[in-house]
């Protein structure tokens, strides 16, 4: 119902939306739970558990009932609380958890067998028969309880992560927080003042009160218009301080475009941001504590801080009659503002012996012990010193009193404190390094106080950054917050509720410390109490109350379970925020990949780097087809192939022979001017890290080149070893990987089509194999190696990248004139695998040396990273898997990598099990399935038949054990 | 003799979205200049006498009609501009990056709202001034950042410029969006 006259609503334009279906309106300023109210709409939801009707018992993000999938198809987002969703032309909203409408729940049948269905009733009861859990119990659970649907689509709505820095991040600007940020503003200080809300003020904007004389909503627009003028405030409406992590680093959701109902297609829907700060003041303010009295969850039944929220900050009535149940003055502000906007008030119920009188009936010494009404509050049930009475009345607001809201101070592992004075739990100082608290957040809960306290607060926090605050006169505020007492619980018939959200009742906590679960987390555990998206908000001092009360302890002793973040929940979808499609991971491009997807070649990813995959020609139609043509265009003519994306690393200085004599286990510092030599790296445990050549360019200067993959690695640590180990040495290393263009040229006809586009033609004599030396291409500089990989003559040569799409198109025009051509990564796997050549699929990180064949690298001469670890008798014994070649015995069955070997009259089981398969092919050049693997002792079982077995994809073939190298092993073809 | 044609990345670049631009920056010749343990104050003079600057500390550049310096990382800097003399080669490692990297300048009211979304170095004036340097992620892809004047210069590697670019768009667009909010009456 709507009340003339009141509140912050845009009255001269409509909102129309819908809820289940049904077209209602509303305004600009209204949430969608202020505009169901005033549509008279009281049943928003249905409880998780027992699919009781709820209603909405808050006005802010701590809503534990009114949840609503917003939305529809893939953007449907599920558990928003209405009292935070802004309401916007067209806004779909739907009620959730119910089978198979609202108002006709079938599933509140549980309700019936509610006695049954007590915390722990899941752990006892089904249990067996064993099988029945995945298959019919947990489904048919599932079905019954949980909150909200997800959609299966992806995603489409636009997230965002972003940072932010400042001096100052005031959490909550509310009184307190408003003041902090003007102290510290005026003092020059960066801040930050972030809300939840769609517009500062907090509590300012609810309540009728007045500051500096005039009304709290006029000096909250005040001092927001002086904080806007200030350069150095920055503020962030619809922003939620999640959570508060080491560094003075904050999280905090922003809410960007979930209130616009036209969203421009590039603004996102949210934004994460990280804010570091150097201080904070957390001036969160108080969240109202309910009491658990019988029946205490019908819609109609709401915080009495909420219902002033509704009636004066969104001008509307959830009823015509209100009564009002609360243990301190709180509730006799509230019944003066229902009789100021008109409504009715049936009654105030007042536990104390002398409430404060109004012009209306007061119960003293009194208690609800009952209400009435199925899908809606119809009646009160009241017992007080004069007898028992019912009133009626379809709004009940109540306060037990307040919780300061200390969350985030939790966020670092510290535990919040007990107030006995207050009787609420107040952060600890200190808990979060620089966050100071303030006000209502502090348990503070006057005007005054809480605007004396954020000036406090602001001055401690100026301190921390060396600042002087500056004077500031407090404008006069209400310095009363009313005295109150704490009622935790109401004994009498029926179900007291205390955490609403997961239906956890008093009777839940009390069975709990029956079966033995006393502790507070245990509790928790056991009652499901304070877990889901409000964490328990609203629940959790009243069930340590009740916990205390059954155990015979304090609540100071009782303690409290530790607040986690984030404060309020969090779509994945921001936290994912930019990670889609092309921001899943950078793409590092090659200088070819324009002139190779123009030749149709399907692209793999190595490491970040897009590589051609083979190159389609016409008539090919499998890959197979097209990779055997480049296998034989390699072995009988020349093929170019891209290898830009090994990783090239150049050092400089006088020292770099003996940096490399100590990186690689085998010895480089006697290398020549001109020659190019293979090494391999060991970690420190002995094991190879990777393997690559190095070229002396001249005395001083070298060129490392490493795989694909390793190449950050192996830099990462080429630097641990100079920044830890070598700090004196005269060496300096670079990555000069996107600095080059390179290209390889393999095959007989090599010669003659590096020849075609070097400006002084060479020969093989004077570029012999393991040679280097700087040539000239076009007039440009350029570095040639005659190194290879694939088993032939062959060559790389090495152009600024600037030029290595144009001399990509050269060197594929003259191949194709010597019969040859491009050629891709699996040809090159194909012709290295012939060869014996390794990757990292044998350098897999669990090999050694020794295991490759390769023990005789590790020299003796010198020290270098790994040497003692290699020498581990266990990392040099016989029995080790030693990398074999491995022929099959069908021509028609492939060896697969990942398969085992096995003997052959074995079973094939993990038992029997003599080694694996890490890469296979069929070798077009001998005509067979070929692979290589490792075997144990597999060097003395060259021409022993074993059975080779690859369970996941079901082959089962007989393969014979043979030298690694397949092709030329005496290297007359290369050299 | 052969003929080879230049093609550098980002080739083109000049994107607007809101008040914001990113375009193609050409660096000319760019030197990776690391001085040996111990020779840092004879590279100083080196560079002092060939290009009239020192060289830069941490998170530092310098600048002269020569051409520039930037910090770019632990004792190494990016020599933009001249080509090194031999008496700087004779006290530091000298690589020639011009290839290596790509530049782009992003402008514009906003420009540091659009790398905050990528990056989380501290980008305010007072933090970041005008010619400082840092080594940073944008996104995904490392890269130096620089303020300048009126924005940020960024330079990535080469393979990376395209997504690079693709994140600071995606960026600018989120910004530039921001700037069509309907704003709440105060």
């Amino acid at each position: 119902m709507r009340l003339p006259n009141r509140g912050r609503i845009d009255r001269s334009v409509s909102l129309p939306f819908s809820f289940d279906g049904r077209l209602l309106t509303g305004h600009p300023g209204d949430t969608l739970a202020s505009a169901l109210l005033a549509n008279g709409i009281r049943l928003m939801g249905r409880s998780f558990k027992y699919h009781r009707p709820r209603g909405v018992m808050t006005a802010g993000s701590e809503e534990p009932n009114a949840l609503m999938e917003i939305g529809s198809g893939a953007t449907m987002v599920p558990n928003v609380r209405a009292t935070v969703q802004e309401l916007y032309e067209g806004l779909e909203a739907h009620s959730q958890n119910h089978w198979p409408s609202l108002s006709a729940d079938l599933l509140a049948l549980n309700d019936l067998f509610a006695p049954f269905l007590g915390a722990g009733f899941y752990y006892k009861t089904f249990m067996w028969p064993r099988s029945f859990w995945e298959r019919l119990y947990e489904p048919a659970i599932r079905h019954a309880a949980g909150l909200g649907r997800l959609t299966t689509d992806p995603d489409p709505a636009r997230h965002e992560k972003a940072f932010a820095h400042c001096d100052l991040l005031v959490i909550g600007a509310g009184p307190a927080g408003l003041s902090a940020a003007l102290v510290a503003g005026k003092a020059g200080a960066d801040v930050i003042l972030a809300d939840e809300s769609n517009e500062p003020g907090g509590r300012l904007l609810t309540e009728q009160e007045y500051v500096d004389g005039e009304p709290a909503a006029r000096w909250v627009a005040a001092t927001r218009a002086r904080l806007a003028q200030m350069d150095n405030v920055r503020i962030m409406p619809r922003t939620t301080v999640t959570g508060a992590y080491d560094g003075g680093v904050y999280g905090a959701h922003e809410r960007v475009s979930e209130h616009l109902a036209a969203r421009p297609r590039d603004l996102p829907l949210d934004c994460f941001w990280r804010i570091t700060t150097r201080a904070a003041v957390l001036a969160t303010g108080a969240i109202e504590r309910p009491i658990a009295f019988p029946e205490n969850d019908r819609p109609g039944i709401m915080m009495a801080g909420a219902l002033r929220s509704y009636v004066n900050r969104y001008g509307v009535s959830p009823g015509r009659k209100v009564a009002l149940f609360a243990y301190n003055d709180d509730a006799h502000r509230t019944a003066r503002d229902m009789q100021d906007a008109g409504m009715e008030v049936a009654g105030v119920i007042d536990p104390r012996s002398e409430p404060p009188e109004g012009d209306y009936p007061v119960f003293s010494e009194a208690r609800v012990v009952a209400t009435r009404g199925r899908h809606g509050l119809r009646q009160v049930q009241v017992q007080s010193k004069g007898g028992a009475t019912s009133i009626a009345a379809d709004v009940l607001a109540v306060s037990g009193g307040w919780n300061p809201s200390l969350h985030l101070s939790c966020h670092m592992g510290g535990r919040p404190q007990w107030n006995e004075t207050i009787e609420a739990f107040v952060p600890r100082p200190g808990a979060v390094p620089g966050l100071v608290a303030a006000g209502a957040a502090n348990g503070v809960y006057d005007t005054a106080g809480c605007l004396a306290e954020g000036k406090r607060a602001a001055g401690e926090a100026l301190a921390i950054l060396g600042v002087t605050a500056p004077d500031w006169v407090l404008p006069e505020a209400e310095s009363d917050a009313g005295s109150g007492r704490t009622l935790w619980l109401v004994e009498g018939k029926g179900r007291a509720w205390l955490d609403f959200q997961n239906d956890v009742t008093t009777k839940d906590v009390k069975g709990a410390v029956q079966e033995g679960y006393d502790g507070v987390e245990y509790m928790k555990r056991y009652t499901t109490q304070g877990m889901a998206p409000d964490q328990g908000k609203n629940s959790n001092v009243n069930a340590l109350a009740i916990l205390a009360d059954a155990t015979g302890r304090s609540i100071a002793a009782t303690g409290t379970t530790i607040y986690r973040p984030p404060y309020a929940p969090l779509p994945i979808g921001v936290l994912g925020a930019g990670a889609q499609s092309k921001g899943f991971a950078p793409e590092r491009l090659t200088p070819s990949h324009a002139a190779c997807l123009a030749r149709g070649a399907p692209m793999v990813e190595a490491g970040l780097w897009y590589r051609p995959s083979y190159f389609p020609a016409p008539g090919e139609t499998t890959w197979r087809e097209s990779c055997d043509r480049e296998v034989r265009m390699v072995r009988g003519a020349v093929g170019i192939c891209d290898v830009s994306t090994l990783g090239k690393i150049e050092l400089q200085g006088p020292d770099v022979g003996l940096f490399l004599d100590f990186v690689y286990a085998n010895g480089f510092s006697k290398l020549k001017p001109g020659r190019v030599r293979y090494g391999i790296m060991l970690r420190e445990d002995g094991h190879v890290m990777d393997d690559g050549t190095t070229a002396r360019l001249s005395e001083n200067h070298w060129v490392m080149t490493t795989t694909t993959a390793a190449a950050g690695q192996v830099m990462a640590h080429l630097e641990m070893v100079q920044q830890c180990f070598l700090p004196r040495a005269r060496v300096r290393f670079t990555s000069t990987t996107d600095s080059w263009a390179q290209f390889a040229i393999a095959g007989p006809r090599a010669l003659d089509v590096l020849n075609t586009v070097l400006d002084s033609p060479t020969s093989a004599e004077r570029v012999p194999f393991m040679a280097c030396g700087a040539v000239r291409v076009g007039g440009m500089e350029a570095r040639l190696f005659r190194i290879s990989f694939s088993g032939e003559l062959a060559f790389e040569l090495a152009v600024p990248t600037r030029v290595g799409a144009s001399l990509w198109r050269l060197l594929l025009a003259q191949a194709e004139g010597f019969g040859g051509g491009p050629y891709g990564m699996e040809a090159l796997n194909v012709l290295r695998i012939e060869k014996g050549f390794l990757t990292h699929a044998e350098m897999h990180g669990r090999t050694t040396a020794f295991d490759l064949g390769l023990q005789n690298m590790l020299s003796r001469r010198k020290d270098f990273i790994g040497k003692a670890a290699s020498t581990r008798p266990g990392l040099r014994d016989e029995g080790r898997e030693q990398l074999v070649g491995l022929v099959s015995r069908s021509r028609e069955t492939g060896l697969s990598a990942g398969a085992h070997l096995f003997a052959a009259d074995a079973a094939p089981e993990r038992l029997n099990d003599q080694g694996y398969v890490t890469s296979s092919a069929w070798s077009p050049t001998l005509e067979r399935h070929i692979a290589l693997g490792f075997l144990r002792n597999g060097r003395a079982r060259h021409g022993e038949r074993l059975r080779l077995v690859d369970h996941l994809r079901g082959v089962d073939v007989n393969c014979e054990v043979c030298d690694p190298v397949f092709l030329d092993p005496e290297g007359g073809r290369m050299r | 003799m052969t003929v080879l044609t230049p093609q550098g990345p980002l080739e083109g670049l000049d994107l607007h979205h809101g008040n914001l631009k990113l375009s193609a920056v050409a660096l000319g010749r760019v030197s990776w200049i690391a001085p040996y343990p111990g020779t840092e104050t004879a590279l100083s003079h080196a560079l002092q006498a060939a290009c009239s600057m020192s060289f830069p500390g941490p998170g530092e550049s310098r600048e002269s009609t020569a051409g520039r310096i930037l910090w770019s990382g632990r004792a190494q800097a990016l020599l933009i501009g001249p080509q090194p003399s031999a008496a700087i080669e004779k006290c530091a490692a000298v690589v020639d990056q011009t290839d290596g990297w790509a530049a782009m300048r992003l402008t514009g009211y906003g420009a540091a709202r659009a790398l905050a979304r990528l990056t989380p170095l501290d980008l305010r004036p007072s933090h970041f001034s005008r010619g400082r340097t840092a080594r940073s992620l944008l996104g995904q892809v490392p890269g130096l950042i620089i303020a300048n004047e009126d924005g940020f210069e960024i330079l990535v590697m080469c393979s990376m410029a395209e997504t690079a670019r693709h994140e600071i768009e995606n960026a600018m667009r989120s910004v530039a969006a921001r700037e069509d909010i309907p704003k709440e009456p105060a």
